[in-house]
Formats: structure tokens, C-alpha cells, sequence
């Protein structure tokens, strides 16, 4: 049996039915991350002490007989922006480079609760902040497709492993696509989930009224399987929503016939590659084949959303970043005169160039003199772009679109413009900036065999509707 | 509204960073690049919308409700022990790069 190469569907039954174990699956995917990342650097630090402890636990249970937990065996990868107790977490940053945090995020505590098996913490941008995952301090991460390209990002370690079958399913975190740009680029299921279906705690925070923590999966289902344990509301995030969570798996396959599908014509113009284009319309069509009824829908201020979105994202984030500061963890600098010396010195050597240029924009979207300018501004039209989507869902069940204007891209293309880097995010940030949930899922490959990937947008906690279309038009290929 | 070096350097300071001569360079012309974009909002006539910090105002809200009354879904009686129990100082301080065991240590802070 290629354990590998399973779904979760497929594994929990091999695990179930005795015709493998968790010890052997964990075993497999270790010999495989030994042999294949090398050459894609998707994992940061493997946790096999942990990792194989719980497998072993998850034996006994099945030798003994008794009823397995939903994820029993199962071994997923962990993106370095969420804590993990004992197991050191970088956020693929210097001044991270040594942090062992003394708790668990919610999200993978969920997971383990649920049988999962966490292999280790995968490769990411630093602090999240990136489109191509070249920005993590400690290496690169070459997308398992074509490895001359970048895996997107920031959850490029994530996008990646699971595209390698180097981890059966994945967390990543999305702030402004973080989650669907690299799924979209790695050709796996990525979905970013409404702002309060999981909870954030213990996910290492950049932009906190943006950030989102989500599955990736190599199935529609198997992202549903993910999502449906780690959501709901948690104590220690009062932002985590106290509302139900249906069960995602069971209404996969409700029919999607008579579904209303939007269409807006502000994510198919100028910039969109013509191969990602044929490809998201020739998935439009064949959800219309399925009996969906395709809606042309407009989303007017789109073109303002990059803007309003590198402005509130980065003031949140000079906030959060503050914390850093050589004083309570992390990287210090040496040889300091004073407090505020070793301060600078500190986030000097410690942060990396995107970072910092980050920190310096938020500071001065937030200083005085420019806060109304910036800041406030960025905050109104945030109001304006959440009501496009308002708007637009009164008359469509959900919105579809392209994940990303291109396909991969290679290694070193944009890293010396940032504002070509921030404009790869132009179909996601919207998303994050309504907190409305999206999946991204892949849609055919262009000449050059690159993934393709299309976006699924739907109303704050319509994850089910989403995931139902998602999954038909993969049940349909 | 055009950045320059000398604006670099008072958000630098304000954001507690030092940056090089060469990075103050870069950030100047990577600031301009990146603001020189953000300056479409200002097309927007924006005066009558109201401005949106988080999305839970847009969600699970009673509207029937005045103040923070309406979001009375994200409140919770008083646990007194703590969600969780702190931390003890030994594993607070563990991951610190200076502390005596009780507390953290930082350089002088006063300059002369």
C-alpha cells in the first residue's frame, strides 16, 4: 500500500480496518520527508518524539479494539506560526530562531485530540508576511510541481507538503491569502475559513483582525474533515464565534443543481494570465453543466482593495510586532549601551527586510499627521468592500474567481518589488478584509504543467455551501 | 504626499528600529513605490462610511442592543482561578535571554 500517496478518508480506514498501522503510516512519511524535502525545504523541525508517541498511543486503542477518534493516525504538518508546547516555533523568523513555547495553539491541540499525528513545523514566510515564501529566514521553499518556482505563500510550507504527499493534510494561517494563493500554486485544497470559525489562540499574530487559521487538504473532503475538527468556539479567543458547526462531511454531497453562482467581472480583467483564465471559466462551465446557474455579479471597489488592505494590515501589524523586543523571548542582540539600544539592535538583526518595511509602513499609516489620511481611510473602504460582497450575496449563493492572477512564478522573480509581490495577492485580501470564508481548489494545470486554482467565496459561515461546491465540481472531474 | 529619508528615520525611531544607511535608502524608494499605489483611495468619497476595525461588528451582533451590550455573545461570567492556570516563573522566564530566576534582566535603562 502507497500510505503516502492516502487521503485522510482512505488512511483513517486503512487504520481502522488493521490493514496498517499509525506507527507504520508516522514511519512512512518520516522515511519520505527524509527523502524528499531536501529538495523542497517544506519542514522546519520535525517532532517524531511527539509525533510517534501519539501514533503509538493511537495502536494500543486499535489493538485493544476500542472506537478511534475521527483523525486516528493521521499525520499532518503544522505551519511554524502556531505554538506548540516543547516544540520550538520561529514563525520562520530570526528573532523567533530559539522560542519553545510553553503551550499548545487550540488548533493543533483540536487535532491531536482528534488522533492527528503532527510530523513537525513547516516552512512559511517570516511573521507570515509574503507571497512566494522567500522571505523565511531560514530557507526557501521550492514548489513541489516545478522546483525552479516558489510554492507561493506565506503557508508555502504547508501548500507544498501536502502537494509532495510529505504530510497527509496541513495548517496553514491566511491574512491576505496566505492559505488559497499557495493551495492555488501547488494545485491542493486550501480553504480559508469565516473570521471566528477557528479560533486564533496561540497562532502567532500578525494582523489580528485579519489573520485566519485553515486546512489544507489533497481532497475536498479531506479539508472538510480538517475544518470540521478544528472549528468552533474556543475561551481563549473572545473573537471565536459562538455559533454551531454543522458537520461539513455529511453535507459534501447535498446536490448543488439550481445553486446560483456569481460571477464578477472585476476579477477577470486586466493582469488576469489568459491560461488561469481558460481554466476558471472552463470550471465555471462544468458547474453549470452540474446545474448551477451562473449570475454575472459586480464587486465595484475590487481595485481598491490591495490598498485598503496593505494599509490596515500592516498598521495591525508594527502593533503586534512590537512585542518583540529581546526582553521576554527570542533573539537578543549582543553588545548593547542601553535598553533602547538593545531595543533597535535587537529588531534590527532579528527582523528581515519585509518585515521591517512592513513595520515601517504600518507605523506611518498609524503616525500622526497621517492616521485619518491612511488608517482611517483604509478602515472605511474596508466597509465598502464588505458591502460589495453583502450586496452581491443577495443575489447568488456564492462567488467564484481566480485564486491568483498567474500561476507559479520562479524563485528570485519578485523579490526585488514588493508592490509586484502585493499585487499577486489582488483576488484574496478582499476575503480577509470581509472575513467572509473561501476555498481555493485546483482547476487543471496551463501548458507548462502548473496548477491552475479557483477560488470559492461564500457568506460569513457558509463553509458548507462552499465545501459542497468545491466538492462537485471534483466529484465531476 | 512624497517620503523622505528624514521621514524614514522619525517612523524608524517611533517603531523602535535603527536600519542601516543602505536599508533607509531602499525604504525610501520601496515606501514612495508602495504608497504611490495606496494614494487611489483618496478617489473614494468616503466622509458618510463608517469605519471597520474588525469583523465581528458585522456579525453575531444584537442590534436591539446599545453599546457592548451587543456583543453579549463574546462575554463570559468571571472565572476566577483564570481560564488557565499562569504560568510558573521557571517556565515564564525559560525562554527569556536574560532573567536571576525571578526576574527578567535588561541592560541600564537610563542613558547617559
Amino acid at each position: 500500500m502507497d500510505l503516502t500517496g492516502l487521503t485522510i478518508d482512505s488512511a483513517r480506514s486503512a487504520v481502522a480496518e488493521r490493514k496498517t498501522t499509525a506507527t507504520a503510516l508516522a514511519e512512512a512519511f518520516y522515511a519520505k520527508i527524509e527523502a524528499d524535502d531536501p529538495k523542497i525545504g517544506a519542514y522546519l523541525i520535525l517532532s517524531k518524539e511527539r509525533g510517534l508517541a501519539k501514533a503509538s498511543e493511537i495502536d494500543r486503542l486499535a489493538e485493544k479494539g476500542d472506537k478511534l477518534p475521527p483523525l486516528a493516525g493521521m499525520p499532518v504538518g503544522i505551519k511554524d506560526v502556531l505554538v506548540t508546547k516543547g516544540i520550538r516555533t520561529t514563525a520562520g523568523s530570526k528573532i523567533l530562531g530559539n522560542y519553545v513555547p510553553p503551550y499548545d495553539c487550540t488548533a493543533v491541540t483540536r487535532l491531536e485530540a482528534a488522533g492527528a499525528v503532527v510530523l513537525g513545523k513547516l516552512n512559511c514566510d517570516e511573521f507570515a508576511m509574503g507571497s512566494s515564501n522567500e522571505n523565511s529566514a531560514f530557507k526557501p521553499v521550492h514548489n513541489p510541481r516545478d522546483l525552479s518556482r516558489v510554492p507561493g505563500g506565506s503557508s508555502g510550507g504547508s501548500a507544498a507538503a501536502v502537494a509532495a504527499d510529505i504530510a497527509i493534510a496541513t495548517l496553514g494561517s491566511d491574512t491576505g491569502g496566505s492559505i488559497r494563493q499557495p493551495a492555488s500554486f501547488c494545485g491542493v485544497v486550501g480553504l480559508k475559513p469565516t473570521y471566528g470559525r477557528v479560533s486564533r489562540y496561540g497562532l502567532i499574530a500578525f494582523a489580528s483582525s485579519l489573520d485566519h487559521i485553515g486546512p489544507f487538504g489533497k481532497t475536498v473532503k479531506d479539508a472538510a474533515i480538517m475544518l470540521r475538527t478544528i472549528a468552533g468556539r474556543d475561551p481563549m479567543d473572545s473573537t471565536s464565534a459562538e455559533v454551531p458547526v454543522p458537520d461539513y462531511v455529511a453535507e459534501l454531497d447535498k446536490p448543488v443543481k439550481g445553486m446560483k453562482i456569481g460571477v464578477a467581472k472585476e476579477y477577470f480583467g486586466e493582469g488576469l494570465d489568459a491560461e488561469v483564465r481558460n481554466g476558471v471559466e472552463a470550471a465555471i462551465q462544468r458547474l453549470a453543466k452540474r446545474g448551477c446557474e451562473i449570475v454575472e455579479v459586480s464587486l465595484p471597489h475590487t481595485k481598491y482593495a490591495i490598498p485598503a488592505y496593505y494599509l490596515v494590515a500592516t498598521a495591525e501589524a508594527s502593533s503586534n510586532l512590537a512585542r518583540f523586543d529581546g526582553v521576554r523571548y527570542g533573539f537578543r542582540a549582543k553588545d548593547v549601551r542601553s535598553l533602547s539600544d538593545m531595543y533597535r539592535r535587537t529588531r534590527d538583526q532579528g527582523f528581515g527586510a519585509e518585515v521591517k518595511r512592513r513595520i515601517m509602513l504600518g507605523t506611518y499609516a498609524l503616525s500622526a499627521g497621517y492616521y485619518d489620511a491612511y488608517y482611517l481611510k483604509a478602515q472605511r473602504v474596508r466597509t465598502l468592500l464588505t458591502r460589495d460582497f453583502e450586496d452581491a450575496f443577495k443575489r447568488v449563493d456564492v462567488i467564484v474567481a481566480p485564486t491568483s492572477p498567474t500561476a507559479a512564478f520562479k524563485l528570485g522573480e519578485k523579490v526585488d518589488d514588493p508592490l509586484a509581490m502585493y499585487l499577486a495577492d489582488i483576488y484574496t485580501v478582499t476575503a480577509n478584509l470581509a472575513g467572509i470564508p473561501g476555498i481555493s481548489i485546483p482547476v487543471g494545470v496551463t501548458k507548462e504543467k502548473l496548477p491552475i486554482g479557483m477560488q470559492i467565496f461564500g457568506k460569513h459561515f457558509a463553509e458548507s455551501t462552499i465545501l459542497r461546491v468545491a466538492n462537485a465540481y471534483e466529484k465531476a472531474a | 504626499m512624497k517620503v523622505t529619508e528624514k521621514d524614514v528615520a522619525y517612523v524608524a525611531d517611533l517603531a523602535n528600529l535603527e536600519l542601516s544607511a543602505d536599508e533607509r535608502t531602499r525604504m525610501v524608494r520601496d515606501l514612495n513605490s508602495i504608497l504611490g499605489h495606496v494614494d487611489s483611495l483618496s478617489e473614494l468619497d468616503t466622509k458618510d462610511v463608517q469605519p471597520m476595525a474588525q469583523i465581528s461588528d458585522r456579525y453575531g451582533v444584537d442590534e436591539s442592543k446599545k453599546g457592548s451590550e451587543r456583543f453579549a455573545y463574546a462575554s463570559r461570567d468571571d472565572v476566577k482561578e483564570g481560564l488557565r492556570t499562569s504560568f510558573p516563573t521557571d517556565v515564564a522566564l525559560a525562554n527569556a535571554p536574560d532573567a536571576d530566576g525571578t526576574f527578567f534582566k535588561v541592560p541600564k535603562v537610563i542613558e547617559r
